[in-house]
């Protein structure tokens, strides 16, 4: 890659060959207006914004007519003029033409104060418009999907939402319609933008044109303090931009981070944050005479720590939501405060083998975004980006654009698999080890990107792990939760001779001591109950009142993401630390929730300091939990969660919750065909009746998502592996 | 020295039956196809250069420089090549592809399988307008009787070459007569014009390399493979060779189409065409459809041919004479032809889709004798905001009836500011209108 | 209501016919007009499920064009030209004295469902000014009388022949010839009307044509004595030369 060098208003610029004039005037210090041109976007050369005259295009001829300089790439000895005489009256016939139709809506609308319109009608713009005529109007605003909302007349039709919606996510449900002055961003007739990464296009629009329901008419940006952030939500780590309001959270924007997330975000990242506020624990709380009633910090802590000096047995379970800190928090708690090696971070399905290989193959292994560009395949498998990762999937879909090829070991050809452009090998749950045993074209320049749900997966960990070995290929873990590979880093997982999660539930411990789990979310949800009302003493570290606190003996409200400083730890094994948003001086980090009763256990005394390690033994953790063998009479149940579901993460957002897919299962074409748009499933812990899709599926499976109905597949429908019967209920 | 008419194309638009292969082959016709396909490809793209054939559909670029634009095939990594007819006639005033594939069909057929040959195409497409039912009916028929006699389909009279020809109709949208938004129209999406580079020629048609022609130059091939590049080089001017068929319309005795060499003036068309209409005079007209300057009474002589008329001041475009006489509101008609701007406009792009919405509200308020003579100022600043700034021709084409008008008009605008409305009577200028003694 | 499995069928014979099957979207869409007198909703979907695509890219192709309709259109379709030349040689009149005569404005259709009338662009027919279309059919050399006439007997379904085409059948089946499907209407009508062939007929007449054409003349024009040897000699030349080379 050769170095250009131009000349721009008069200053020398080195660039790389193919940069485009636009670009190159940014490294000097020139900002050329522009709307339609976007660094991530394909240019178009539409809006005409950005025109500069070329008096030398290299060779020694000008260009006899102003240029776009945003498609315009650069040439050696190149010259360019972005301020002279012929630049400036383009640009500003440019702006006095885009303001014509433009409605002076400034005083009401959202983008108001951060407006690139505004901006540059100020710094490029003539100052008065010579139009006194009639401009062109429409019924406004109109849905484009339940938080999508389009004004018209402010749109100024520069298509950088529907480019966005085609070449970025791959879904092209916003397309420009009509022609001419009448052109518009437009949708089919009942078929609203359905996209999990829509809310990009609001941050994107140049106007404000595009503005959400959720934040609309709700805040100007001069009030808003912008905190950058890491998303909360899953492990993938994108950098947010948190703006608040007095202590209270407004709008999440993407940040920019071309490592991580470019300048993309989900849906969830961006309108999920309204769980921080609700049925917050607003103190600790302690079980007396069955009941539970609000206590002090002290007496709480002193509670919790006598209860857990006199347990014979302890299990931690912190969940998978923690920061690093708190993270190795319950680490050091667990090992040097309880001296328990009953310790176990996973908060759903899990296996022993799993144990084995987040010890052996992913704590301390660095493999990231970036790699997955240069490589020259990526193999997923039990791994659904597009619901389970969002900003992995954008990433890889990139990727595939330019190049890269990728094949997904999955129960059924997905939507998100086509948008990946990925090869589909259909395996059905449990059929992954044989799957990867023979998945071909795996070089040592490929990736091969496993998910959680593996777990569940007899030996499915360990044949990633040997074709990894055998290939030369990098191997990485994709967890669900955005604490979970920092619970790997900390070793939140048994120690010797210690119980897993699951064995916890089974061996009935005196003491728990629970953060951030959801009974619904683990292997037996009704085992896990009944272990919680079993054990003796019941530590729950929260932030809401769950089913834990409402069995605990001890509730100690901890705080959220944005009320504490920390680090998330990517699946990449990239540490993302953020800062405090909100300075609450009640809200306690698990970390330091720990350390006081660590404090208070201390002085408790040292003998009853230490809890004896009485092992209870019981039956192991088998990696057949999942039924090997295929009841011929019943499909193989695959699941995962959709991106917008039940989560709890998501209360609260009304909007956002609005335009979640609609949730149907997949069945094999055949059995659709047989028994219509409305199946019941029974599985072996109950039944439901639910819209059902045919779809080329894996041999004998069906899928269902884990958690768009009820409590979730593993409390009301099946256990993990087990098969289910499918019958007609039309 | 050439004759002053001199028919190729429209030599046998009066032929019984014309439209039929059998009438065709009766005159010759595809025996200049057994012409070409006995010649090396690349020696018909020569004899097309070197005849000096421009392209007929209004920007002149020599025909035969532009095959010579695609790549070399490249055995290594093979790329579909497409020739793709541009039959989307649209630009006011013009109306000779219509007639020609109406009439003839099979010219253009047989010019396409020569062409397509030449520059090693095995797939072309005929994209016509949609709004001509007929045509499409004869260009349909015309292909389907072609394949049944082995002009088209695999070894074409034992040549070992193969083509396919598909008539594509569009669905009204004059911007799809620019030519990368008939290539996007053709893939089946919006009709809006596409960034170049790169060119069609390395990436038209599904990213594939392109040869565009107007029906017109496709339908000259035959007539140059069979007469050879001297006899058409040998016609018209040093610099635009050849003859063309010249659209004649408006307040002439005798409109229709006159099929001369290029160099002819308007004078002498008039004067073929049993002059103005009785009792009025030549007032404006437009050398090659509504995108082109006007001219008045003073270029009567201009030579039209792509020179003389830029040396003029205009373009020769597509030779769509408008004629215009003294009857004729200049205001009206341009406000007219904006509107229809205004109404094509695709609107991809900024000074386009604004512009002309703003331009038809100026010169709206102008014809009805409403504003001052400063709008006309305002009208030349627009028009000098949009021409050149635009994505694509269209707003330079919505340009040229308002600067050209003003220059050579001003004083009829101001002299609807002064009587507050036309000064015209509409009656005056119609078909019907009773002669003026 | 979906379109019927006939509709599909031919709705992949058309995309079939290309090499990348969206490019059949235009003829496509034109079928779904033949079929559902307009482009509906369901139309979309059905191309979009044919093709692939997303409705709403379906939709931004279907709103482009100005012959897809998205609202019924009348058995017959009529069109005015009312660009600059047509509109002054009596395209306004015409499209007045319809338009009040029909009781409809632009793109509207009589109550009765029989005509939908609009102003039209240019059609490419300027010599024969003013123009009419019916279904996209030429119907030349209007008057505002015989316009009229045109649209009583389209109205009272008496057979109307266009000036340089077929008889009228009815938007419709006008849409389906244009989705690619023949109705064997194709030899009614002339070859050229006679503005097409004024400037040939004036050839014949002063015995003009281009060289080497048998209708030419061998006298030569008047007009421009100097150049007479050197157009001989020339083709002279070039017939020895031609004559020479195939010696070999």
């Amino acid at each position: 890659m050769t170095d250009v060098t131009v000349k721009i208003d008069g200053q020398d610029v080195t660039v790389p060959e193919g940069t485009l004039v636009i670009r190159a005037a940014e490294e000097a210090g020139i900002e050329i207006p522009r709307f339609c041109d976007h660094p991530l976007l394909a240019p178009v050369g539409a809006c005409r914004q950005c025109l500069v005259d070329i008096p030398d295009a290299g060779n020694g001829r000008g260009f006899p007519k102003p240029q776009a300089s945003c498609t315009i790439p650069v040439a050696e000895g190149m010259v360019v003029e972005t301020q002279n005489t012929t630049a400036v009256k383009a640009q500003q016939g440019i702006m006095e033409f885009l303001l014509v139709n433009h409605p002076l809506d400034c005083p009401v609308c959202d983008k108001g104060g951060e407006c690139p319109l505004q901006n540059q009608a100020m710094s490029h713009g003539q100052g008065e418009t010579r139009f006194e005529g009639t401009k062109r109007t429409f019924p406004k605003p109109i849905n484009l999907s339940p938080n999508v909302l389009l004004d018209r007349e402010r749109c100024i039709v520069c298509q950088r939402c529907t480019r966005f919606a085609a070449e970025i996510p791959g879904d092209p449900g916003i397309a420009l319609i009509q022609r001419g002055a009448q052109q518009q961003i437009g949708i089919a007739e009942d078929k609203p933008f359905s996209s999990y990464f829509s809310g990009n296009v609001i941050q994107i629009c140049p106007v404000g044109a595009l503005t959400s329901d959720d934040y609309r008419f709700r805040a100007r940006p001069f009030d808003l303090v912008s905190t950058p952030g890491v998303a909360e939500h899953d492990a993938c780590g994108a950098a947010i931009r948190i703006d608040h309001r007095r202590g209270k959270v407004m709008r999440r924007l993407a940040g920019n981070d071309p490592e991580v997330n470019e300048e993309w975000i989900s849906d969830k990242d961006r309108f999920g944050f309204r769980y921080a506020v609700r049925d917050r624990l607003t103190s600790p709380m302690i079980r007396e005479n069955g009941e539970l009633r609000p206590a002090s910090w002290l007496e709480a802590v002193a509670v919790a720590a006598q209860g857990l000096a006199g347990a014979g047995s302890v299990g931690v379970l912190p969940g998978g939501r923690l920061t690093l800190e708190d993270a190795k928090a319950y680490a050091a708690f667990a090992r040097d405060t309880l001296r328990t090696p009953h310790l176990d971070f996973r908060s759903r399905p899990l296996s022993e083998e799993e144990t084995g290989f987040l010890r052996s193959r992913v704590a301390g292994t660095t493999v990231t975004y970036a790699d997955l560009d240069a490589a020259d395949h990526v193999v997923l498998v039990g791994l659904e980006p597009e619901d389970e990762a969002g900003t992995l999937f954008l990433r890889l879909r990139k990727a595939n654009r330019a190049g890269l090829r990728i094949t997904t070991l999955s129960p059924y050809a997905s939507e998100g698999s086509r948008k990946l452009g990925a090869q589909v090998v259909l395996t059905a749950p449990g059929a992954e080890k044989d799957a990867l045993s023979q998945v071909s074209g795996v070089t040592e320049a490929s990736v091969i990107l496993v998910g959680e749900r593996l777990a569940t997966s007899p030996g499915a960990y360990s044949a990633a792990a040997e074709l990894a070995d055998r290939t030369g290929a990098r191997l990485a873990w994709v967890p669900r939760r955005a604490g979970d590979r920092g619970a790997v880093e900390a070793d939140l997982l048994p120690g010797e001779n210690g119980l897993d999660a699951e064995a916890m539930v089974r061996a009935g411990l005196d003491a728990l001591v629970i953060a951030g789990v959801d009974p619904d979310d683990t292997a037996d949800p009704a085992a896990f109950l009944a272990a919680l009302d079993q054990a003796g003493f019941v530590v729950s570290l929260e932030q809401r009142v769950t089913a834990v606190t409402e069995r605990a003996d001890v509730v100690l409200p901890v705080a959220t993401a944005s009320e504490k400083a920390g680090t998330f730890v990517t699946w990449e094994g990239r540490r993302r630390p953020f800062e405090k948003v909100f300075d609450k001086p009640a809200a306690y980090s698990d970390a330091e929730v720990l350390g006081h009763i660590t404090a208070e256990l201390s002085l408790v005394g040292p003998e009853s300091a230490g809890v004896a390690d009485e092992t209870v033994v019981s039956s192991p953790t088998t990696t057949d939990s999942a039924a090997t063998t295929t009841d011929s009479a019943g499909f193989r149940l695959a699941t995962w969660r959709l991106m917008l579901d039940n989560g709890t993460l998501q209360s609260g957002d009304k909007a956002l919750a609005a335009t979640a897919r609609p949730a149907f299962v997949r069945i094999p074409a055949a059995l659709h065909a047989e028994l219509g748009d409305v199946v019941t499933i029974t599985g072996d812990r109950g039944s439901w009746t639910l819209p059902a899709l045919p779809a080329e599926m894996a041999d004998s499976t069906v899928w269902v998502p884990t958690n768009s109905f009820g409590r979730g597949v593993w409390a009301d429908l099946a256990s993990p592996g087990s098969t289910v019967t499918v019958e007609g209920a039309q | 020295m050439t004759d002053t008419l001199t028919p190729v194309l429209t030599a046998n638009w009066g032929d019984e039956r014309a439209w039929t292969l059998p009438a065709y082959a009766a005159t010759g016709g595809y025996d200049a196809l057994d012409v070409a396909l006995g010649m090396a490809p690349e020696d018909v793209q020569t004899m097309v250069k070197d005849s000096g054939l421009r392209g007929r559909g209004g920007a002149g670029f020599p025909t035969g420089v532009k095959w010579g634009f695609l790549p070399p095939p490249d055995p290594e990594n093979p790329k579909p090549r497409y020739l793709v007819v541009n039959a989307d006639e649209s630009e006011p005033g013009t109306c000779k592809d219509i007639p020609l594939m109406m009439a003839s069909p099979h010219t253009l057929v047989e010019g396409v399988i020569i062409s397509s040959y030449a520059i090693r195409a095995e797939r072309a497409f005929i994209y016509v307008r949609g709004e001509v039912l007929h045509v499409v009916r004869r260009l349909r028929a015309a292909v389907r009787e072609a394949y049944e006699a082995g002009h088209l389909g695999t070894n074409i009279h034992g040549s070992g070459y193969d083509l396919e020809l598909v008539v594509h109709a569009g669905a009204g949208a004059y911007i799809c007569g620019e030519e990368t938004a008939l290539l996007d129209s053709l893939e089946g999406r919006r009709g809006q014009p596409r960034l170049r580079p790169p060119f069609p020629a390395v990436a038209g048609l599904y990213a594939s390399p392109t040869v565009i022609n107007n029906a017109e130059s496709i339908a000259s091939v035959p007539a140059i493979v069979k007469n050879g590049a001297d006899w058409f080089a040998g016609m018209g001017t040093e610099k635009s060779a050849g003859v063309g068929i010249f659209s004649l319309s408006g307040h002439v005795k005798r409109p229709g189409q006159y099929e001369a060499p290029l160099g002819i003036t308007l004078r002498t068309l008039i004067d073929l065409a049993g002059g103005i209409r009785e009792g009025h005079e030549l007032k404006f007209w437009t050398p090659g459809g509504s995108s082109t300057p006007l001219f008045t009474q003073e270029h009567l002589d201009v030579t039209l041919d792509f020179e003389g008329v830029a040396a003029a001041g205009s373009m020769l475009g597509t030779r769509a004479l408008q004629i215009f006489d003294d009857s004729v509101c200049v205001v009206r008609a341009v406000l007219r032809w904006t509107e229809f701007y205004k109404h094509e406009s695709c609107g991809k792009c900024t000074p386009c889709r604004e512009g002309t919405w703003w331009l038809v509200q100026v010169l709206e308020r102008l014809e009805k004798g409403q504003g001052s003579p400063e709008d006309l100022d305002l009208l030349l600043d627009q028009c000098d905001n949009i021409l050149g700034r635009s994505f694509c021709a269209l707003g330079d084409g919505a340009t040229s009836p308002i600067t050209s008008s003003i220059q050579y008009f001003r004083d009829e605008y101001l002299a609807h500011l002064e009587q507050g409305g036309c000064p015209f009577d509409a009656k005056k200028s119609t078909a019907w209108a009773e002669a003026v003694q | 209501m979906s379109l019927a499995p006939e509709t599909f069928d031919e709705l992949r014979e058309i995309a079939a016919r290309y090499p990348q099957a969206r490019s059949g979207l235009l003829p496509m869409l034109h079928l779904v007009q033949s079929v559902e007198g307009r482009v509906t909703p369901e139309g979309i979907q059905a191309c979009a499920d044919v093709l692939g695509l997303t409705p709403a890219e379906v939709s931004g192709v279907a709103t482009f064009y100005t012959m897809y309709k998205r609202h019924p259109v009348g058995t017959h379709h009529v069109g005015v030209c009312t660009n600059t030349l047509c509109a002054v040689m009596g395209g306004d009149e015409i499209f007045a004295c319809l338009r009040e005569k029909l009781e409809v404005g632009n793109d509207e259709t009589t109550a009765d469902g029989s005509i939908t009338l609009e102003h039209i662009e240019c059609n490419a027919a300027c010599d024969y000014a003013p123009v009419v279309m019916v279904n996209w059919e030429f119907f030349d050399n209007q008057t505002p009388e015989s316009a009229s006439q045109l649209v009583d007997d389209l109205r009272e379904g008496r057979e109307v022949v266009a000036s340089r085409g077929a008889r009228i059948t009815s938007w419709r089946e006008a849409e389906r010839v244009l989705a690619g499907f023949e109705d064997g209407l194709v030899d009614e009508g002339p070859a050229a009307g006679s503005a097409s062939r004024v400037g040939l007929e004036l050839a014949r007449e002063r015995g003009w044509a281009a060289p080497g054409d048998a209708h030419g003349s061998s006298d030569l024009p008047e007009e421009l004595p100097e150049a007479v040897e050197v157009a001989d000699t020339r083709r002279a030349e070039s017939e020895t030369i031609a004559e020479e080379a195939s010696d070999d």
